[in-house]
């Protein structure tokens, strides 16, 4: 048998490197972390794009609804409660995973 | 004073992104790091409740059409029944995804009463466009929670399902009682 016809020995497969569990939580933090923020900046984005949606500045014939409830000020204000209320108490369970189990 | 009609999809798009935000930082960190803290698991459930109760307050102020007596008042129902199944599958009641069911259910019947309760075509004002949008959204997004019930494990169910709820809102807060749509019909219908 001729060995012109011998192929070359299988290289073995490397496996992929799998991401970092603690990069992977670092980004998960991050994510939870920027959601409020993303969400108010959209809200101030939108009042800046419509401000006659915000009606402190002309505020003729207007009633306590239309002070109130306008939608970028509600986005702003469901991000603000996101953020305090929310996004802290995930943050740190996701340390605390990454510390040790759950207690 | 009664809040105009806008006025109160412009609370409930509020409601519907906070519940969205919610969901979406579940799929993020992951079922059993989200429900470490028991009032966080308890959180959808309770919201889908409460604003199950919140729809019978609507339901009482829509009292000007039967239709719309009556798709809010199934809204009130799919949404309590659906929050309430719910709090039983986080409670370790029911243990079978198949409950998710359930929610599909509750998203099916929501959805079809907004189609069925706007009698205008899509684009014959911003609220018929919306009524239109969000009904064939939440019908569609009914595959999500059925994803569910069939694949638990897909995480592909969860974000859809979570996602919902953000287009929800953005489609909420862009009411308006009486306003155009792509710039059509002047004075017929407002704007």
């Amino acid at each position: 048998m001729s060995s012109e016809i011998a192929t070359g020995i299988p290289e073995r497969e490397v496996p992929r490197p799998r991401p970092r569990p603690a990069a992977h939580r670092r980004l998960k933090v991050r994510t939870v972390q920027i959601l409020g923020p993303i969400t108010m900046l959209a809200g101030f984005v939108w009042a800046i794009a419509q401000p006659y949606r915000v009606v402190f500045m002309h505020a003729d014939g207007k009633g306590l609804y239309d002070y109130l409830v306008q939608p970028p000020l509600l986005v702003v204000v469901v991000g603000l409660v996101y953020a305090i209320a929310i996004a802290p108490g995930l943050v740190e369970d996701l340390e605390a995973e990454e510390h040790g189990p759950a207690s | 004073m009664v809040p105009r009609a806008e006025t109160a999809h412009w609370l409930a798009g509020s409601f519907v992104l906070l519940l969205g935000l919610v969901l979406v930082s579940e799929v993020i960190v992951g079922t059993p790091v989200f429900r470490r803290r028991p009032w966080r698991a308890y959180l959808w459930p309770s919201l889908a409740l409460g604003s199950g109760v919140l729809l019978w307050v609507i339901t009482i102020f829509s009292t000007f059409s039967t239709i719309h007596l009556l798709a809010h008042a199934l809204w009130a129902e799919a949404a309590m029944i659906a929050g309430g199944f719910q709090l039983a599958v986080v409670r370790g009641k029911l243990r079978s995804p198949s409950w998710s069911l359930v929610t599909a259910a509750a998203l099916l019947v929501s959805g079809a009463a907004f189609l069925v309760h706007e009698p205008n075509p899509w684009l014959y004002s911003r609220a018929a466009f919306l009524h239109h949008a969000i009904g064939w959204m939440l019908v569609v997004a009914a595959l999500f929670p059925i994803g569910h019930a069939l694949r638990p494990r897909w995480l592909v169910w969860r974000t859809g399902f979570a996602l919902t709820f953000i287009v929800l809102a953005l489609l909420l807060f862009a009411d308006r009682d009486a306003a155009p749509i792509f710039g059509r019909f002047g004075g017929i219908a407002g704007g």
